[in-house]
């Protein structure tokens, strides 16, 4: 994970779009300007980007089913649940499961584990449209692949 | 239409917090029950589910920003409801 730059998910271990479910592995690292404020002298993932590793994972998921011709954006978060401490050098466990693929819009399940705990889990809808623009596109599909999303699912 | 009607309108008091009394089939979803986008996707979801169908909202929204069609056709609940019986019934053709 690069917390400043906001990638959550260092590598997709398991994607099976007829089961329309994700599996990623995610290493909280050791130092970041993140645990300088959150929180001096006890350092914490903060609860907002366990969401966020769940979005993103749910995301790629997403972004597989429609083969990278639509963008899935984070439009809301239900019944978010942080329910144990994630701290620096942790290894997460992160799922999620397509709950329903609408017309412009997407709902998953998606929940982190740790150290074979459940340490969070949310259900989460994105809206999903069209790239804005070839740029995202582009770097999408470059932060696919090093995430290791199957190369069939890149493409129509 | 009556019992697609009283499903819609049940999701939408249960997910939009707005009285019951207040939907009717004349209820404009936007326009006079206030329901914003985000909130019209939960509904679209809770529909989606309760009758196991895809509203084709991304082509509807086209068809309005097009001039096709005005809001009305989509968002007053009589006319939603009739375009979901369609949906019902063309899945199960």
């Amino acid at each position: 994970m690069r917390l400043e730059y906001f990638q959550m998910v260092d590598r997709i271990v398991a994607l099976d779009l007829e089961a329309r479910t994700v599996r990623a592995d995610c290493v909280v690292p050791d130092a970041s300007p993140v645990f300088e404020g959150h929180f001096p002298g006890h350092p914490l993932l903060p609860g907002v980007l366990m969401i966020e590793t769940m979005a993103q994972t749910g995301g790629w998921l997403v972004l597989a089913v429609l083969r990278f011709q639509r963008m899935p954006f984070l439009a809301q978060v239900k019944e978010a649940k942080l329910r144990s401490f994630v701290v620096p050098g942790q290894t997460l466990q992160v799922e999620a499961r397509l709950l329903h693929d609408g017309s412009g819009y997407a709902v998953v399940t998606g929940s982190i584990g740790c150290d074979g705990k459940k340490v969070a889990d949310a259900e989460i809808t994105y809206r999903v449209v069209p790239f804005p623009n070839e740029t995202l596109r582009a770097q999408m599909l470059d932060t696919a692949r090093r995430v290791a999303v199957p190369e069939a699912f890149l493409h129509d | 239409m009556s019992s697609t009607f009283e499903t819609v309108a049940g999701i939408i008091a249960e997910t939009c917090d707005i009285p019951r009394e207040k939907i009717t089939p004349d209820s404009h979803a936007i326009n006079d029950l206030g329901i914003d986008s985000l909130d019209f996707l939960d509904v679209a979801f809770a529909i989606d589910k309760a009758f196991g169908i895809k509203m084709p909202l991304e082509q509807w929204t086209q068809e309005v920003n097009e001039g096709k069609v005005s809001t009305d056709e989509y968002f007053v609940l009589g006319n939603l409801c009739a375009n979901i019986d369609r949906l019902i019934a063309a899945k199960a053709a």
